[in-house]
């Protein structure tokens, strides 16, 4: 059933007089905030500059593809290029960007409290955040690094002389950020919900990022003591991966993808729960099987655990575990069709509008599913065989990573925008940016699929000259990619200023925070709100509107 | 569901805020003393949580080579100071009981009582790590620390008060391994000593100033959860490294 809401006139609106944003002023007040809306402000601004650093160094990349010969750089600066786009872009952009920014914003909101549970570990996250950031940077301006960004023993151990142990420290700090944001959001989601928010009352972007931040708190501590171990080797020689010493540089990988296929979901999961908002928002009906789609977040962060070593397969484990891991990693299709089929339900028979946000959350389902899909060729024993270690690879991974997280977390930005500073972005510039990110990322991964089943590998800069033309197509369409990130960028950049002013609740949504003025108050609430409605439910928000008394003043 | 979550006390205005009575530890955003006291403790067993997995990774490890490399594993145990191991397993267990002892005295509001079993608490720790810098040592004068330096003799050709079988230089070479994982885990160990004899030098400042002992003892508590995880660590720690096919009187 769903209800047709009409749109409140907003022209009226004003921004409300005291806010977050204007409660004090000073860098001091921002950079010692205790506050979650703030901080996730320093988390937006810093996460922009990585995500803008990382993918300058896509660009460098995909123009030295160009041409089949090796021409704009040597092989092993290339080698160090795309190190650097992938640390960068998993660590410092993906892993924060929809919890850290979106999350951090939103769900103490959602939830009916004032702040997350830790206010000064959260800022703390951020510190380290900034930390790991310096590590990162340093190790590429004293000459870079060039591990991949899984480094991988014996070569990261043994055969560089690259700044892999700066790296290292850097994803260690940055693991500690992840950490301790999960455990915020697990601890404030399980104790700080307001009055009458029970558990199948929270909004579905909680549970998917409650399902997030398990596995980042039991995740990343694998990752963590991998990584130190690394560095001991590098530093003092101590050998549990090195085989001349009798240890295993496969145990190396084993606790690596322990850590490094649940922070796959890590990456995803909080995106499903942007477009799960933005799709029952858009058709103004409750998400299709709400605790179906909850239960599917808890399922895909369950299994995620148990299908690492599909990332292995050519590399010598056991062909039995292997049959299971196979099995295992089919099985997470499961959980991710009952999201996709249940927001297609969703839209069916809801009253569609294509706002800015739905058109980002169209090109997420539809890019997803085909990097869900290419996920179960990989997962199929013999296809990995064939695929994996080629442009197949890193196509399967953009379409779910790019085309799929980085979508929702612009459909999240553009839906939640004007929660946050107050204010609209350009409605027809955004649209026009959402289509030129579509059709730029199709153009630029699509023909990497190709390239991949043909047999080009991965991580080479040169290539025989039959693949030229898929390859141009490829940088073509980075082009055109990176115009489509820039523009959102510009005009929100501008719309801070001169965007006409949002209203409390521009889109009409059910949640929480569109219940309270935007940009919000400090402490959220003026009363904690006791919640006696279902999470999306636009029959109490039409009542609430009706008998709303607007006061003029 | 679960009423913890459900602050139990009605919101109070802003205006409000200032005159509103609540004990000064109580954080703004919490409603009630109850719900942060269940945030911060559900916090804290999380955060001992992801400690378990970081020490988990050493221990999946120490697990896979002790079965393939058995021998070397027996033999590199046995040239351990068991001696001192036993000991620093009791002075370990004493630090962890005074602590408690300090968590009751906290409970309880006893402020000298709080005050010195924080200091034998701390006491214990170094204590502890005096006597694993000792044993370090000692494996630095044998060769046992892995990298460049490391000798295998000693398992090749055991000296006949030893009464080791000599192993085979291939096996030997693995003592290198048991060596790694060694320092590995017991110095992730000596590490979270030393960051909990840091936080404290922290704590015993505030008890000295009397802030643990007027109803908030949560810190106190939590620092507690955390020494007692670092002593279990080493529960398991010491028969895993130490006693690996010990023969007394042999």
């Amino acid at each position: 059933m769903s209800t047709i809401v009409s749109l409140s006139d907003q022209s009226t609106a004003t921004l409300p007089k005291l806010s977050y944003l204007n409660k004090e002023y000073g860098l001091k007040s921002w950079l010692l905030t205790g506050d979650h809306k703030r901080i996730a402000m320093l988390y937006l601004i810093s996460i922009t500059f990585f995500f803008f650093l990382g993918g300058s160094m896509a660009g460098l990349i995909r123009l030295e593809l160009l041409t089949p010969q090796p021409d704009l750089m040597a092989s092993d600066t290339y080698n160090k290029l795309f190190t650097m786009h992938g640390v960068i872009m998993i660590f410092l952009f993906l892993v924060p960007s929809v919890p850290a920014v979106i999350g951090n914003f939103i769900i103490p909101i959602m939830v009916g409290a004032k702040d997350l549970a830790f206010p000064k570990l959260n800022l703390l996250s951020w510190y380290l955040y900034v930390v790991a950031g310096i590590f990162t940077v340093s190790a590429l301006v004293l000459g870079g690094v060039d591990t991949g960004w899984t480094f991988t023993t014996p070569l990261s151990t043994h055969y560089l002389n690259t700044h892999v142990v700066t790296a290292a420290l850097g994803i260690f700090v940055a693991g500690f950020s992840s950490i301790f944001t999960g455990l915020n959001f697990i601890v404030t989601i399980h104790r700080m919900r307001a009055p009458g928010m029970t558990w199948f009352r929270l909004p579905l972007f909680c549970w998917s990022n409650y399902a997030a931040a398990i596995l980042m708190v039991l995740g990343t501590p694998v990752l963590a003591i991998a990584i130190v171990l690394v560095i001991l080797e590098r530093t003092i020689g101590i050998g549990v991966f090195d085989p001349t010493k009798g240890g295993d540089p496969l145990l190396f990988q084993h606790l690596f993808w322990f850590y490094s296929h649940p922070a796959v979901y890590i990456m995803i999961l909080p995106g499903m729960g942007v477009i799960s908002e933005v799709i029952s928002t858009f058709s103004r009906k409750r998400v299709f099987g709400y605790t179906a789609v909850a239960f599917s977040s808890v399922a895909i962060a369950l299994f995620g655990f148990f299908v690492w070593a599909h990332h292995m397969f050519i590399m010598g484990v056991s062909n039995y575990s292997a049959l299971v891991f196979s099995l295992l990693t089919m099985l997470v299709a499961v959980p991710s069709a009952i999201k996709i089929f249940n927001w297609a339900a969703t839209l069916y028979k809801g009253s569609i509008t294509f706002e800015t946000p739905m058109l980002y959350a169209f090109g997420f389902i539809g890019l997803f599913t085909i990097g869900g899909l290419t996920g179960v060729f990989l997962g199929s024993l013999g296809m990995d065989i064939h695929l994996t270690e080629t442009y197949f690879i890193v196509a399967h991974f953009h379409f779910v990573m790019v085309g799929g997280m980085l979508m929702a977390y612009l459909a999240g930005m553009h839906f939640w925008w004007p929660k946050m500073t107050g204010r609209m972005y350009p409605e027809a510039m955004s649209k026009l940016a959402a289509v030129v990110t579509f059709i730029g990322f199709n153009l630029t991964f699509f023909p990497q699929f190709i390239l991949g089943y043909l047999g080009m590998p991965r991580r080479y800069h040169a290539y025989p000259p039959e693949f030229q033309v898929l390859n141009v197509l490829s940088t073509a369409g980075a082009t055109v990619l990176g115009l489509g990130y820039l523009m959102p960028m510009i005009y929100m950049t501008w719309s801070l200023k001169y965007g006409a002013i949002a209203g409390a609740n521009p889109w009409q949504a059910t949640g929480l925070e569109w219940q309270i003025q935007s940009p919000p108050l400090t402490e959220n609430f003026t009363e904690i709100p006791v919640v006696d409605y279902e999470a999306y439910d636009y029959d109490w928000l039409a009542n609430k509107t009706k008998h709303e008394v607007t006061t003029v003043g | 569901m679960d009423s913890h979550a459900i602050a139990t006390q009605p919101a109070h205005g802003e205006a409000g805020h200032e005159s509103h009575e609540h004990p000064a530890f109580l954080r703004h955003h919490f409603e009630t003393v109850e719900q942060q006291k269940e945030a911060t403790a559900f916090g804290m067993w999380l955060f001992l949580l992801t400690e378990i997995m970081f020490f988990g990774g050493m221990f999946a490890a120490y697990l896979i080579y002790r079965n393939w490399y058995y021998p070397a594993f027996a033999a590199a145990s046995n040239t351990l100071n068991i001696t001192l191991g036993a000991v620093n397993t009791a002075v370990l267990i004493t630090s962890g009981f005074a602590m408690a002892i300090g968590v009751w005295c906290a409970e309880t509001k006893r402020k000298r009582g709080l005050v010195i079993s924080l200091l034998v608490t701390m006491l214990f720790g170094l204590v502890f790590l005096g006597i694993k810098y000792v044993e370090y040592s000692e494996k630095f004068e044998l060769h046992h620390v892995p990298g460049a330096d490391f000798s295998i003799s000693q398992f090749v050709h055991p000296s006949a008060e030893s009464h080791e079988v000599p192993l085979g230089a291939d096996m030997a070479e693995k003592t290198q391994i048991y060596f790694s994982l060694y320092f590995a885990m017991t110095g992730m160990h000596a590490l979270h000593m030393i960051i909990g004899i840091g936080i404290l030098i922290w704590l015993l400042v505030r008890a000295q100033q009397g802030a643990y002992t007027s109803g908030y003892v949560q810190p106190i508590e939590y620092f507690g959860l955390y020494w007692h995880f670092v002593d279990i660590v080493w529960i398991f720690l010491f028969p895993l490294l130490y006693l690996i096919n010990r023969h007394p009187g042999r």
